[in-house]
């Protein structure tokens, strides 16, 4: 069952098209990585269905719904979450206030049982958000976005600036959500991890999608010259 | 593809401009001193227009303060011809005395961004304004009047008043014109249109946003020097009042921040609204209020602004055009 | 008078710029907006303020508890039409507009009111003229203690409503990050909307302030801004403690301006002012914190 049908996306800064016509579908408990070179308008992309980019064209349809003119934080309240691109932390909030202060739904995430998905947070509970270390922020991040029980959890980026033993254990706390049933779309510019943690992928490039697939059937090279737009005629 | 400064529309435009002005010269000879009168004041209005849009069009500096330096032009000139200077000399010191004065201001307000330096000038412009409320000499805060233009006639003395005027506003609006034009006034208009982005290429944005700020310093201070010369009687009170700030924000706002044309189209707005809604009072204050407002928030290029850009409509050439080739598309 | 008497008066007179300075504050501290209106809408509490004990011949005090829902909708309202929108565009439009406001208010004051200059010092009561004298040279009154008390609090309430309330957490948040805010369901706009009618209850505590311990008519507001905002800055921008001291500091250099003479009082504000702003601001730029 189709959670999330994004159609004919356009979405611009001024001038610059980031988004061009993109459609595309994320079912039900399915994960999906959304791969592409730094500028190909992924995050965009990512921002237009969470509501915090108005699209030039196009709509975005949550769970049978059109939601292209509802606000972010009304989305956030029909379960959709992003774990925005650098963590966006409220620096002077401390880890317990960066969770409280989300909105919440109902279901199996509270302040409590995200402290245990991310032990490492317990003792830094009361500290500001500004002192934690890129780790530590990227475990809150992800638990601001889960407080809110989201159905469709948007990642954009949560290997950025992160040490890979940090990015080994976010993902295998990412794997725990995952395997839980939460639909996952997320930006990974780590080809290897994104191929892994994927059941489908899609590439992007300069705003439009150039490959689709199943990442076990998905050729490596065939990914990475869709990535390059190596295909393209000269 | 061709860069053109110099289109018909702007060639024409500027051609009648400067016939204008010669055919303004003539106004003393043909018409009645209160008309004069009421013209100068139209000349004062374009002049604090231009020199308001010079600040925030250009420079992206919002002034609630500028009376600062028209009150220093207006009582300059009572001092100055208070120690015998005649009036009209002293009128010309006057406004160089107020500009220099700015410079030592720049270096203080200019430290501030945005809100801190719009009220920070309105902070200097009262404190201004206490220090010449406390000199006896300068008539305290009863005010005082420029006695020595008695020595002329009335009609000679609007006369003289109005060619100063005139004088002014053309030097003033020449000197904003070369500057928009030459290659410190192109890194202006990129200062305006994203100061950040301006910095990274290597334009010197504090010096560039010095220089128009003591150009509006002399500007205002003539600007005040033929308030005091106009009116004849000056106080504290008003000739410091941030209601000078006001009728330069309705103007520019109205006519079009940020463009050559649009502070003259709102000077000659307000002077026809002034003119016609002759009690004044606090209905008319209203009125300009809520449409400055307005302006700002529904229509922030002004009228004329927002007429050049549905058009591509320059009158006078102080931007550069790109001109497309057969079968080229056009940018803006 | 005493240079310590001064002190002491000066502290009051603080107290009360402080109250004034704290909307401003508030409203510069989330929104990164300066309010131009904003001691026109002290003054124009104290207007309403004024008519209610003029209706029902309640105490100023009583009139303010009525007063304050209508000003609090008023807040909301200007948020909503005006400074919304100019949120949306660039830094100078809130400016702008809320200086067309400023004229608006102070005209329609002017049409309604009379230029006429008005108190509620004597229907405020005893408070307005009992003091103490606590030593020869040294007299405290009742109300400079009142105001001082009520400043204090109304810090106190605003450090704790934003420290520990999930409603000040959110406001926190959306100050720091609105794009952020919207993301975990917070509604920014519903936060803007708060704290502007938050500012505009407290300038109207100004305004009362004002109506009882001096005098007021509607061309009274630029000068409460100027006072307000020169608190602000010599506080620190976006320190909400900073804003009691600043108001205090700039109570104290005005009164102490006016042991020289008089006429000096608000000019040595004045020049305190310019003094923090070539200290502070010499030499780059300062980054702004967020209120806290």
């Amino acid at each position: 069952m189709t959670l999330l049908r994004v159609e004919n996306l356009d979405c611009r800064y001024g001038l610059l098209q980031a988004v061009r016509g993109v459609s595309f579908e994320v079912g039900r408990g399915e994960t999906v990585a959304l791969i592409g070179a730094n500028g190909a308008g992924k995050t965009t992309l990512l921002r237009a269905i969470v509501g915090a980019h108005k699209p030039y064209g196009g709509r975005v349809h949550f769970d049978d719904a059109d939601v292209t003119s509802t606000r972010a934080h009304s989305r956030v309240s029909l379960g959709i979450a992003l774990v925005p691109e650098g963590r966006r932390l409220f620096p002077s909030l401390t880890v317990e206030e960066n969770l409280r202060v989300a909105a919440t739904r109902q279901g199996r995430w509270n302040v409590q049982s995200v402290l245990e998905v991310f032990p490492l947070l317990q003792p830094r509970r009361h500290m500001p958000a500004a002192n934690l270390s890129g780790g530590e922020q990227q475990a809150v991040a992800i638990g601001r976005a889960l407080m809110s029980n989201p159905r469709l959890l948007l990642l954009d980026e949560v290997s950025l600036g992160l040490a890979p033993i940090v990015v080994d254990s976010v993902y295998r706390s990412l794997a725990g959500i995952i395997s839980e049933g939460t639909t996952v779309l997320l930006v990974e510019q780590d080809l290897t991890r994104a191929l892994k943690v994927a059941g489908r992928v899609i590439c992007m490039l300069e705003g439009r999608i150039v490959l689709e697939g199943e990442a076990a059937s998905l050729d490596r090279d065939r990914v990475v010259s869709a990535y390059f737009g190596l295909q393209r005629p000269a | 593809m061709r860069v053109q400064r110099w289109t018909r529309t702007s060639r024409v435009f500027t051609g009648a401009t400067v016939a204008i002005a010669v055919l303004l010269a003539t106004v003393p000879l043909v018409f009645e001193s209160d008309v004069v009168q009421k013209l100068t004041n139209l000349l004062i209005l374009v002049l604090l227009a231009a020199m308001w849009n010079a600040l925030a069009g250009y420079g992206g500096l919002l002034s609630v303060g500028q009376q600062a330096f028209i009150g220093i032009g207006a009582y300059g000139t009572i001092f100055f011809a208070g120690l015998g200077v005649s009036p009209y000399p002293a009128m010309v010191l006057a406004m160089l005395v107020a500009g220099v004065i700015s410079i030592p201001i720049s270096f203080l307000a200019l430290r501030l961004r945005a809100a801190q330096f719009a009220i920070g000038m309105w902070v200097i412009a009262e404190a201004i304004s206490i220090l010449v409320r406390l000199d006896q000499n300068l008539g305290a805060g009863t005010g005082i009047s420029l006695i020595q233009l008695n020595q002329y006639a009335p009609n000679f003395r609007q006369a003289y008043t109005f060619w100063l005027a005139l004088a002014f506003t053309v030097i003033f609006l020449a000197a904003l014109f070369f500057l928009l034009r030459s290659p410190l006034g192109v890194s202006l208009q990129a200062i305006r249109d994203d100061e950040d982005a301006a910095r990274s290429l290597g334009v010197r944005v504090a010096a560039r946003k010095r220089l128009l700020f003591i150009l509006a310093g002399f500007g205002c201070g003539a600007a005040g020097v033929l308030i005091g010369a106009n009116t004849l009687f000056i106080e504290p009170g008003s000739i410091f009042s941030v209601q000078w700030s006001a009728y330069m924000i309705f103007m520019v706002l109205v006519g079009g921040l940020g463009t050559f044309e649009g502070p003259i189209l709102g000077a000659i707005l307000l002077f026809w609204i002034q003119t016609t809604f002759t009690q004044g009072g606090p209905w008319y204050l209203v009125g300009l209020g809520a449409t400055a407002a307005l302006f700002a928030l529904a229509l922030p290029r002004g009228i004329w602004g927002t007429i050049e850009e549905r058009l591509g409509l320059r009158l006078l050439p102080v931007g550069y055009r790109v001109v497309a080739g057969k079968g080229e598309e056009r940018t803006a | 008078m005493t240079i310590a008497n001064a002190v002491v008066q000066g502290i009051f007179l603080g107290a009360f710029y402080a109250v004034l300075a704290c909307g401003l504050s508030i409203m510069f501290g989330v929104m990164r907006i300066i309010n131009l209106a904003h001691g026109d809408i002290a003054v124009l509490g104290a207007y309403v303020v004024f008519v209610i004990v003029q209706a029902t011949g309640m105490s100023p005090f009583v009139a303010f508890i009525v007063a304050l829902p209508v000003m609090i909708v008023l807040g909301y309202l200007l948020q909503l039409t005006i400074l919304e929108r100019s949120l949306k565009s660039g830094i100078l439009t809130p400016l702008l507009a809320t200086f067309g406001l400023s004229i608006v208010i102070q005209n329609l004051l002017l049409i309604k009111f009379s230029p006429d200059v008005r108190s509620l010092g004597g229907e405020a009561g005893a408070v307005t003229t009992s003091s103490w004298q606590v030593t020869s040279g040294l007299s405290v009154s009742a109300l400079g203690i009142v105001i001082l008390v009520v400043a204090v609090l109304v810090f106190g309430a605003l450090q704790l409503f934003l420290s520990r309330t999930r409603a000040g957490w959110m406001m926190r948040a959306t100050a720091e990050d609105a794009d952020a805010a919207e993301l975990v369901g917070i509604d920014s706009r519903g936060v803007y909307a708060r704290a502007t009618a938050l500012a505009v209850a407290i300038a109207a505590l100004g305004g009362l302030f004002l109506a009882i311990r001096s005098v007021f008519d509607p061309l009274s507001g630029p000068t409460q801004l100027i006072f307000a905002f020169e608190a602000v800055v010599i506080g620190g921008m976006g320190s909400l403690w900073g804003t009691l001291l600043g108001g205090l500091a700039l109570g104290v250099a005005q009164t102490l301006g006016a042991q020289i003479n008089p006429e000096y009082s608000a000019l040595s504000g004045h020049l305190l002012f310019l003094a923090v702003l070539v200290v502070r601001y010499g030499g780059g730029r300062v980054s702004l914190r967020t209120a806290r």
